[in-house]
């Protein structure tokens, strides 16, 4: 009778070898990019002394704070009408099976430029066409959410079930009647999560595209930096966060008129 | 027929409840009040607008031709920081994340306060752009490649850490109730009953959120976070509006290549 006992979960020496591969590029990246335990310590410090003057908060320019937020708040509202307005018939076109080649082609290029940068890089890009301030940076949210919602809205239509649409085709349906009765339904549960998600993102991003000149509160928050106001800074942060929050609870409630408990499909 | 069936034909069929049919009037109505509210309220110049075709015109003139001889010795390394950037930050969330994740998975650690407070630390992660992360970090760390680090970390354990706590709140009860009958202790039950079911997920959230940090790395270094925004910012500074077109060049290129590498390995082993 063999001795040898068998174990229930024997080395796995590939394993072991891709820990210490990542161990090992932890350590060449953080060498190349001037990581020191020094560095580390010091900042610490400072970190405490930045947090001190953080504490408290100074509403006192309290109304120069609201108006940035409110032209936030203004610039991701009118960003994500027209964007969203913008990506249904992006979206259509970029179907696959809807659309021929000749179509889709166009509207995915359209998607993917959109989508390769940030939108604040697409914000820098629309202050020097259009010049600073809260239109460029509507167009630079305009851009993201065209990126955003029109690929999960390609998506979600190419996935749908294609017996409804045939249904609605055999009866000698024109194309818009197709859309409107045969696909638009099996996909709106999921285009209102996409568009209340990218309400939600504009929000984020509407309040830092001030930083490049684009309008909103980022401006005001990275000019409080530079002077290092940082209880100013304090202040502007937890608003925005509040604001943030906010946001979030309200897309979660048009969520829930829309979309009926127990078949929520969204991302 | 019956006078129940005649009522019942003359009937109107609706699909929502008058209830459901007043919230989405309302949300109509909330929409386009609030768009139309912005629009009277916000500052736009019309005037800037007409100018665009021209100044866009400019735009391009000036970056045309692309400054090419400038990549090697302006772009390229600017550009390997960035990537280590986003794929050191990534690597630090993940550790950061997966175990606020697993306290903030309700099944896997019954304790409500617990599950309370992992989950503030994943929404004050997330409620923070890593824009603001870089800022604040720049400011204790100074500015370079650290902050931008940091920036990335501790803006991606919020995403993480939700999908791993959502991931292990899905996880079959069949195998971890197996585990516990045998009288594995916790940390067995945890490595050998969960962490197997919600591998996959983890594997591909991470991914995920590399291909998002690369994007985001490479704006971080406008506020002096380290990488290739720092050689945008320059450039911009500068109006060296050829060199910006080499930098958003070699950002487009490295963002497409980080989205074909993410798909081609999501396919092969996920």
């Amino acid at each position: 009778m063999s001795t040898s006992a068998r174990t229930a979960f024997p080395t796995n020496w590939w394993h072991r070898a891709a820990w210490l591969a990542v161990a090992a590029y932890v350590a060449y990246a953080a060498s190349r990019l001037d990581f020191t335990w020094a560095r580390f310590t010091t900042g610490l410090g400072q970190g405490a002394r930045f947090l001190d003057r953080m504490f408290p908060p100074d509403f006192a320019r309290w109304e120069l704070m609201l108006k940035g937020l409110v032209e936030s708040l203004e610039m991701a509202i009118l960003a994500s009408a027209v964007g969203v307005a913008l990506s249904l018939p992006i979206g259509l076109f970029a179907a696959r099976n809807l659309m021929p080649a000749w179509a889709t082609w166009p509207a995915r290029l359209v998607i993917a430029l959109s989508r390769s940068f940030h939108p604040v890089i697409v914000a820098i890009l629309f202050v020097k066409a259009v010049g600073f301030g809260a239109l460029a940076g509507i167009l630079a949210l305009v851009v993201a959410s065209v990126g955003f919602v029109g690929k999960l809205f390609a998506e979600a239509i190419e996935e749908i079930s294609l017996k409804q649409v045939e249904a609605v085709r055999a009866t000698g349906a024109p194309f818009a009647s197709v859309v409107a009765y045969g696909v638009l339904p099996q996909v709106f549960g999921r285009f209102v999560g996409f568009a209340t998600y990218q309400l939600d993102s504009n929000l984020r991003n509407s309040t830092m595209v001030g930083i490049v000149g684009a309008g909103g509160i980022g401006g005001t928050l990275f000019a409080a930096f530079q002077r290092f106001d940082y209880d100013f800074v304090c202040a502007i942060l937890v608003s925005i966060i509040a604001m943030i929050m906010a946001g979030e609870l309200a897309a979660n409630w048009v969520r829930r008129v829309f979309v009926q408990r127990g078949r929520v499909d969204e991302e | 027929m019956s006078a129940g069936e005649a009522a019942a034909a003359a009937r109107t069929w609706r699909r929502f409840t008058p209830a459901q049919r007043l919230a989405r009037f309302a949300v109509y109505l909330a929409m386009v009040a609030a768009v139309v509210a912005s629009i009277r309220h916000v500052e736009v110049i019309p005037e800037f607008l007409y100018d665009a075709p021209e100044q866009v015109r400019d735009l391009l003139a000036r970056m045309w031709p692309v400054d090419v001889a400038h990549y090697p010795a302006g772009v390229h390394d600017a550009l390997v920081d960035t990537l280590h950037i986003a794929t050191l930050g990534t690597l630090l969330a993940l550790a950061m994340a997966a175990p606020v994740g697993v306290l903030a998975a309700r099944n896997v650690v019954p304790v409500t306060a617990v599950n309370l407070a992992a989950r503030f630390v994943l929404v004050s992660s997330r409620s923070v752009n890593s824009l603001v992360w870089a800022l604040l970090f720049v400011a204790v760390f100074g500015p370079g490649p650290l902050a931008g680090t940091l920036a990335i970390a501790f803006r991606s354990i919020g995403f993480v850490g939700k999908l791993l706590g959502e991931a292990l709140e899905e996880a079959d009860p069949g195998t971890i109730e197996a585990l516990r009958a045998v009288g594995a202790p916790w940390f067995a039950v945890l490595a050998k009953g969960y962490w197997p079911q919600v591998q996959p997920a983890f594997w591909s959230v991470a991914l995920f959120r590399w291909d998002i940090n690369v994007r985001e790395s490479a704006v971080l270094g406008l506020v002096g976070a380290g990488g290739i925004g720092m050689a945008l910012d320059t450039a911009l500074n500068l109006f060296q509006w050829n060199r910006v077109a080499t930098v958003l060049a070699a950002i487009f290129i490295v963002v497409l290549a980080a989205e074909v590498a993410v798909t081609a390995i999501r396919k092969r082993v996920l």
